[in-house]
């Protein structure tokens, strides 16, 4: 068996008395692209924003089971959840830049890392951009404000913020769905890419997304795992009905 | 009607009611400098009052309220932005912050004699400062806390939550989420805050009434424990309790009150517009 990078242990999620996720495990091969779709409501975003404790924000939410990253579980007492996030980095579905210039959005994560040399964040900073595939266009003018650039260019600007802190794992909540389909293809092409140094996990914002992208996928239905397969077999040959009805489009 | 005509009339409706609301103010403030203008020279705002208060200048009064007006800002500036921070940032909403809240909110409408008599009670006599810089400052301060706080807490609320969690998903702590993004956003609204508490603090006469307002007293002052005259009490008091005092004195005050305020004033605004073109979003 694959060594699994992040894996969730019959996680059950509340907010207030909704159950957003009921009892579900799963494990996320490193260096890979795992894909959760589904319906809205499903649990597919929370379940993203555990894996971070992005959702330790929110007030009034309870959770059980456990999130294990190499291993050991992240909401153990002893973890610092600044260094968790670090390592485990998020892309949100809008492309929301700091106030600020292109240069220190970038280097934001950096600067609040502590790190101070010149040289390494110079480094960093292009070598983020660069992987973001959005180098190229924007290198004559970094220290432009971020709020200039085109949809498309601050979601990759974006998604260039969160490797900048070279993080193991990716999260990305619907990274395209504000995009054209040619910045769309800029950031799935780059996807592919990423997936030789980090471990990608993404909710994408339709089924032909999460086919092109997915090595392995996730079905979730109001809060249930329904399937969890490779990409090659869930989508052609779904096992569960309900996988079935929704890849067909007969509903969601 | 024809709807052009309605609109006509409504649009000449508000201009009239925007002139009745400038109107008084340009009509006073006209007043003040025309007639003010003649009694204010060097001598006056540099000079101790001698003959009655009727003769000399206004200097202790003017060096007063500047003492005044820089002490409530010490004062009354850390406590007010940290306790916003707290109050906005990281305090739970519980009945209990909402109580607080409430409370902030009213505290702003209290009268200021109120904050005047507590003064009094608390600092002068139960705190034994006895009438004194140290004691009007501190009551100025209350006096200044809930503007302050009310004002800034707006403006912190009104950045969007998604900046912290953008920030606390590239591994910030939520003070530095605070400290580089929240705080610079919000600078602009917390000095609007800053400002209207202070204004209203160096114009205010009952609040020093009986805490650090001397009625006459041409040295300066030495000691946070000495009284000073403040230029809103002597203009109370040359207005008031001086029979025979020349009329042009008396504008004359309120002239350089009025451009006490004003410059300070100005000098926010220009703060506030540096801390805003820096803002991007």
């Amino acid at each position: 068996m694959v060594e699994k990078k992040v894996s969730a242990e019959n996680i059950n999620y509340f907010y207030g008395g909704n159950q957003a996720l009921r009892d579900v495990s799963l494990g996320v091969p490193a260096h890979s692209v795992t894909v959760f779709f589904g319906p809205a409501g499903g649990g597919k975003t929370t379940l993203l924003r555990l894996i971070n404790r992005l959702n330790d924000m929110v007030e009034n939410t309870r959770m059980t089971g456990r999130i294990l990253l190499d291993n050991k579980n992240i909401y153990d007492e002893d973890v610092d959840v600044a260094i968790l996030r670090r390592r485990v980095g998020m892309v949100f579905a809008l492309p929301l830049p700091l106030p600020g210039t292109i240069r220190e959005n970038v280097t934001y994560g950096l600067k609040l890392a502590g790190m101070r040399d010149g040289h390494r964040i110079a480094e960093i900073l292009e070598k983020s951009l660069v992987q973001a595939a959005i180098w190229d266009e924007i290198k004559d003018r970094l220290d432009s404000p971020a709020s200039s650039l085109s949809g498309g260019q601050q979601q990759r600007l974006c998604i260039a913020r969160s490797l900048a802190l070279e993080p193991e794992v990716l999260l990305l909540d619907e990274p395209t769905s504000g995009l054209d389909p040619i910045s769309t293809r800029k950031v799935e092409d780059s996807l592919q890419e990423l997936k030789q140094l980090y471990t990608i996990i993404i909710v994408p914002h339709s089924i032909q997304q999460a086919a092109r992208v997915a090595d392995q996928a996730a079905f979730f239905l109001m809060g249930d795992l329904i399937e969890y397969r490779p990409g090659t077999e869930i989508f052609t040959t779904p096992r569960d009905k309900r996988t079935e009805d929704y890849i067909t489009g007969r509903f969601g | 009607m024809d709807r052009y005509v309605k609109q006509r009339m409504g649009f000449a409706f508000l201009t009239a009611c925007a002139i009745a609301v400038v109107a008084p103010i340009l009509v006073v403030i006209g007043l003040i400098f025309i007639e003010g203008a003649k009694a204010v020279s060097l001598e006056f705002i540099s000079a101790v009052p001698y003959g009655g208060m009727k003769e000399g200048g206004i200097f202790p009064a003017i060096v007063g309220t500047l003492i005044l007006t820089v002490g409530t800002a010490l004062a009354s500036i850390p406590v007010g932005v940290a306790g916003t921070i707290y109050l906005a940032e990281y305090a739970r909403d519980t009945w209990m912050t909402r109580a607080i809240r409430l409370a902030i909110v009213n505290l702003a409408g209290i009268p200021s004699i109120v904050y005047g008599l507590f003064g009094l009670g608390m600092f002068v006599l139960f705190l034994h400062m006895g009438t004194s810089i140290l004691a009007g400052v501190l009551t100025l301060a209350i006096m200044t806390l809930p503007v302050i706080i009310s004002t800034s807490e707006e403006a912190l609320r009104a950045v969007p939550m998604e900046f912290r969690t953008v920030s606390a998903s590239l591994g910030g702590t939520r003070w530095q989420g605070i400290r580089y993004i929240v705080l610079p956003q919000a600078m602009p609204g917390i000095i609007t805050g800053i400002i209207l508490g202070l204004l209203r603090a160096a114009g205010e006469t009952a609040p020093i009434l009986f805490t650090v307002a001397a009625f006459y007293l041409p040295q300066l002052p030495r000691s946070p424990f000495d009284q000073v005259m403040a230029l809103p009490y002597h203009l109370y008091v040359i207005s008031t309790q001086v029979p025979g005092m020349p009329m042009s004195v008396q504008y004359g005050t309120a002239l350089v009150l009025l451009i006490l305020v004003l410059s300070m004033n100005l000098i926010a605004t220009v703060i506030r517009s540096y801390f805003r073109r820096r803002r991007q979003w």
